[in-house]
């Protein structure tokens, strides 16, 4: 089966795009190169093109009680404009996707969710929403959705696409109309730096892209958006989050509520961070330049204690790190070392933030 | 479109052989270079380590995989090159210019099992 297109494929094929296949999609890995995309949304302004992920909205008048059932995070009472992060769980914890919520108003939630996910979402959703009086609307075809990125993104957005954004706080979102358009803009992002998601029509997302490109922004493949949202300590669903890796074990508990009600998965989770989990995700961060790649075991005293989720040679600071799921045993500051091909590197647990977000808030 | 060099020889896993006399320069081709991306490690074997024709020798690492290397010839390692250390990207600014390593060849009719620049230009298009 041929993947899937987002609006903007051409564009990417044109600019010289290397494109693989992502979440049944075919896109833009990188452009010119991963470091200088990443460096240029570090120093200045990168736009990507993420409009694989998918969009559903949820209105009605249960539309509230209805995400906080599938969501763990709290939607209760929450004002019209605010985005919230959480996590839809199984039952059992294990996570289906994690996500942004949009409240666009009373009554009417956006949800992005991952693109490899979408069916399965799509399937739980629905499946759930029995006896909610609710209307599910999944639109992700007919948005795309750009993500502008780093210190310069507020300007480029403002001057650029003439959308107003400066007074729009970190983490709220709005809708703009652009002439026949309505437009989403939230400021929030995947890379640790201030920065903007777009929605819009086809024609909008392609027009804006082409401005953006045309005044100096860099385009930026999802290369650089792994070893961004990595470096901040973002997770990464199939990674770091999994139907096996629940969000207390990935160290998300933050996000889920446990004085609501009730939630799917609220039992499992709450065992879980009463009574402990066996595994959880930590960071290791390598004395030399070996870099851990995904798969690779974790050893402490010569005996495997898990292994590695995502790695790199870090690009915004000189060192090797890696996310890992190992066991509950070990603590931060303990020494480990990761088997790389032949050979073990020695590292130290340390936090998963490998490198400080820069907000505007 | 990737460099090839005519008088190299080349692997269908994208390393060169440079022969001089009875030692030969083996690294990666520019067509490699180009696939992998932006280079930021590479994993290099010891002087005096020994390996089979086909065994993996090392490894070349871009920032988002691992690519490892195989030995396009049986050899015993005379000298890494050791400025890749601290400048893997070498390998990205050129790939000929930069060899991983030198061998003592253990056996040079295995050079006939490689291709030439003209097959190797081909095989790349394919």
């Amino acid at each position: 089966m041929q993947n899937k297109r987002t609006c903007l494929y051409d564009k990417h094929v044109a600019l010289g795009a290397q494109m693989v296949p992502f979440g049944g999609f075919d896109m833009p890995i990188q452009y010119a190169g991963i470091i200088d995309e990443h460096n240029a949304v570090r120093s200045h302004c990168g736009v990507f093109d993420v409009s694989h992920m998918g969009e559903v909205v949820i209105s009605g008048r249960d539309a509230e009680k209805f995400v906080n059932h599938i969501f763990t995070n709290d939607v209760r009472g929450l004002e019209v404009g605010k985005v919230l992060y959480g996590i839809m769980c199984y039952p059992d914890g294990g996570a289906v996707d994690d996500m942004c919520i949009c409240k666009l108003d009373n009554d009417m939630f956006l949800m992005t969710i991952n693109a490899a996910n979408m069916e399965k979402d799509y399937e739980w959703i629905r499946k759930n929403s029995d006896g909610f009086d609710v209307v599910i609307q999944f639109e992700s075809e007919h948005y795309g959705l750009l993500a502008v990125q780093g210190p310069e993104a507020e300007q480029k957005v403002e001057e650029v696409l003439n959308i107003p954004c400066k007074d729009l706080p970190f983490y709220e979102v709005r809708t703009v109309s652009k002439f026949d358009d309505t437009v989403i803009i939230s400021r929030t992002g995947y890379t640790g730096e201030d920065g903007f998601e777009i929605y819009g029509t086809h024609d909008f997302i392609r027009d804006a892209w082409d401005k953006l490109i045309k005044s100096g922004v860099t385009p930026c493949g999802l290369g650089c958006r792994d070893t961004l949202r990595f470096e901040v300590g973002f997770p990464l669903y199939g990674e770091e989050l999994s139907k096996d890796i629940t969000p207390v074990m990935a160290g998300l508990s933050m996000f889920v509520k446990f004085d609501k009600d009730e939630f799917i998965g609220k039992e499992a989770l709450q065992k879980q961070k009463t009574e402990g989990v066996a595994k959880q995700l930590r960071g290791i961060e390598l004395d030399e330049n070996a870099i851990p790649r995904h798969g690779y075991k974790v050893l402490k005293d010569g005996r495997e204690v898990g292994e590695v989720t995502t790695g790199y040679r870090l690009i915004s600071v000189e060192k090797s790190c890696a996310v890992a799921l190992v066991d509950s045993s070990i603590k931060l500051g303990d020494r480990v070392e990761i088997q790389i091909r032949k050979k073990t590197f020695p590292g130290t647990v340390v936090k998963k933030k490998f490198y400080d977000k820069h907000y505007k808030k | 479109m990737a460099k090839v060099i005519e008088g190299l020889y080349y692997s269908e896993s994208h390393e060169y052989v440079r022969v001089e006399g009875d030692c030969a320069y083996i690294g990666i081709t520019d067509y490699a270079q180009h696939a992998l991306g932006n280079v930021v490690y590479v994993d290099m074997p010891e002087v005096d380590d020994e390996f089979e024709i086909e065994e993996g020798f090392g490894a070349v690492e871009s920032v988002k995989a691992a690519s490892d290397l195989n030995a396009p010839v049986s050899g015993k390692v005379l000298e890494v090159n050791e400025a890749l250390e601290d400048e893997p990207e070498l390998l990205n600014k050129d790939a000929f210019a930069n060899w991983i390593i030198k061998v003592e060849l253990t056996d040079k009719s295995q050079l006939e099992k490689l291709m030439d620049s003209k097959a190797y230009e081909a095989f790349c298009a394919q």
